[in-house]
């Protein structure tokens, strides 16, 4: 089924979620009036990226007053948005919801929290520990939050799901100034076109803008075809809110035109990972 | 050398929306730095200038008697090509009177307290204008502990802190600032005559062909041996760095509590911004 999608390339505030709560509902309100069906937010878009101790204060659960309204605000559009999320056990994770008709579809907890660099997740967060694809009004998806993408396994679990889109939202700082561009956004670049190649799927890319204590988030938010084109990219650095028309026929044209995801042999996979697996025991 | 050579118009739109974004989100409008005469200044000065708007940014020129006479000229005619406000607070008054009576100090403590000296008035600037104090030392100096703790090394926000010199030196052409100041030696401008690379004992282009393989690339020591570097050259600049690191972290504190400030109680600057 087409659709039309808008990637909003938001600036969030650190550690303000109801001012980030007003400005996701600024953009859902602007997309619903172009008459978009689907909104994407960028991860942690309630709430900024390099949260540190304000993990459990900025942390909401599934029935807080936000998660509500915007649950209430999907009635006129599909909307995917980040934000920490709490559980009735006390763990927080750097969480993604995809929410439709007024209801929870999906609900991912990011798997894999980078703590290298300049990151430090695993040190404030909880790990997720599925990927699942789910329906949605247009058709199968799965979601990514930043780092879950660059792992391969992943995006291929999640398109043997039967995810013919995927949603990524991120919040990747930008650094390498020696090139073209820079150095993470030419990285992610390859990287979603390359899986939107190898799986035959589509890729929403939405990414922040803004700094943190001098950190910058480059933006470029972007959505590629299934043949591995970006034919919508935001601007790098800038606030912006890109529309882009998804259109089911080109899914079909390039599943025609190169099989490999009909030809990716699960049974061959599977056996050789439970090889591995074995072999890693002993 | 691909990795210092740096895209220039890339850095730009990044140092300049780094300015802009970080000193308008603590509800401020305004900038003031410390204009030397010399390149580091001047390119932030450039900076500031596009990132803000020239009118909202004050340069302070803070010279001592035995600066160089020419260092306040080249500090003229740079707030002149970027358009930001200029004003002269010399500060031979306030140092001779300390070290009246200290007679017999050194080159090093004076130069350390002329550069304290300049620290308080930015900060008294800041005050007085509303506005945010600019680093203005570069990934090189930082990294050898050449500047002087709690002076040119205090800010609110440094926009070239991860600069080595040599790409200070791309940017600021690529920024238009006057080539007078981005040929001449680079110098404290602490006694007559002195010149960084003099004093530090190699040139900024031999150190930061090293640090950008030592630090950003993680080289090993026998990595850096084989890519040509003399043993004495890599140890000494280690050494550098790590007896410098004082420098470029907080006091240490104590730990007494479950939260101590910077240890297990950990909050990014920008909390609420």
């Amino acid at each position: 089924m087409d659709f039309t999608t808008v990637l909003a390339q938001i600036k969030p505030k650190l550690g303000c979620v109801a001012d980030n709560l007003a400005l996701i509902e600024e953009r859902i309100e602007q997309a619903k009036a172009a008459g978009a069906d689907l909104v994407l937010f960028p991860e942690l878009a309630l709430t900024g990226y390099f949260l540190k101790d304000l993990v459990p204060e900025v942390a909401r659960r599934l029935d807080s007053p936000e998660i509500t309204r915007l649950i209430e605000l999907s009635r006129g559009i599909s909307i995917a948005v980040g934000f920490v999320e709490e559980t009735s056990d006390y763990r927080f994770f750097n969480s993604a919801l995809y929410l439709e008709d007024g209801a929870i579809r999906h609900l991912h907890r990011k798997v894999y929290l980078p703590t290298y660099g300049l990151f430090d997740e695993q040190r404030y967060l909880a790990r997720g520990e599925r990927f699942r694809a789910f329906d949605t009004k247009f058709g199968r998806m799965g979601i990514l939050i930043c780092e879950d993408m660059w792992h391969l396994s992943s995006s291929y679990i999640l398109a043997m799901d039967g995810a013919a889109t995927l949603l990524c939202l991120s919040s990747s700082p930008g650094r390498g100034v020696e090139g073209e561009s820079l150095d993470s956004a030419t990285a992610w670049q390859k990287l979603t076109a390359t899986t939107a190649l190898f799986l035959n799927c589509r890729v929403l890319y939405c990414n922040r803008v803004g700094y943190e204590d001098g950190v910058n988030f480059w933006g470029g938010s972007e959505y590629i075809v299934p043949s591995g084109e970006s034919v919508v990219r935001a601007r790098l650095l800038e606030e912006d809110g890109v529309s882009a028309r998804v259109e089911e026929g080109a899914l079909r044209r390039e599943r025609i035109f190169s099989p490999m995801l009909r030809d990716e042999n699960l049974f061959v996979t599977m056996q050789e990972l439970r090889r591995i697996e074995r072999e890693r025991r002993l | 050398m691909a990795g210092l050579a740096a895209n220039t118009e890339l850095l730009r739109t990044i140092l300049v929306g780094f300015v802009r974004d970080e000193v308008h989100k603590v509800g401020v409008r305004k900038a003031v730095l410390g204009l030397s005469g010399g390149i580091d200044s001047a390119l932030v000065a450039f900076i500031a200038a596009e990132a803000l708007g020239a009118e909202n940014v004050h340069a302070v020129c803070m010279p001592y008697k035995t600066s160089n006479p020419e260092s306040e000229a080249h500090a003229r005619l740079v707030a002149q090509a970027c358009g930001v406000n200029f004003s002269l607070v010399p500060i031979t008054p306030m140092v001779d009177a300390y070290f009246g009576m200290f007679p017999d100090a050194d080159n090093m403590r004076r130069g350390n307290k002329m550069a304290r000296e300049r620290m308080t008035i930015l900060f008294d600037h800041s005050a007085h204008h509303a506005a945010l104090v600019l680093g203005t030392s570069n990934k090189t100096e930082l990294l050898l502990g050449y500047g002087t703790l709690y002076g040119d090394m205090a800010s609110a926000l440094n926009p070239i802190g991860d600069l080595y010199k040599t790409q200070i030196w791309q940017l600021s052409e690529a920024m238009g600032v006057p080539s007078e100041v981005i040929e001449k030696k680079p110098s404290a401008d602490l006694w007559a005559g002195q010149t960084d690379e003099e004093e530090l004992g190699f040139s900024y282009r031999q150190v930061d062909e090293l640090l950008y393989r030592m630090v950003d690339l993680r080289l090993t020591r026998e990595e850096l041996i084989g890519a040509g570097f003399s043993p004495e050259f890599i140890d000494t600049i280690y050494k550098k760095v790590q007896n410098s690191h004082f420098k470029r972290r907080l006091p240490v504190i104590a730990k007494v509590s479950n939260r101590t400030i910077d240890r297990d109680f950990r909050y990014s600057r920008d909390w609420g911004k």
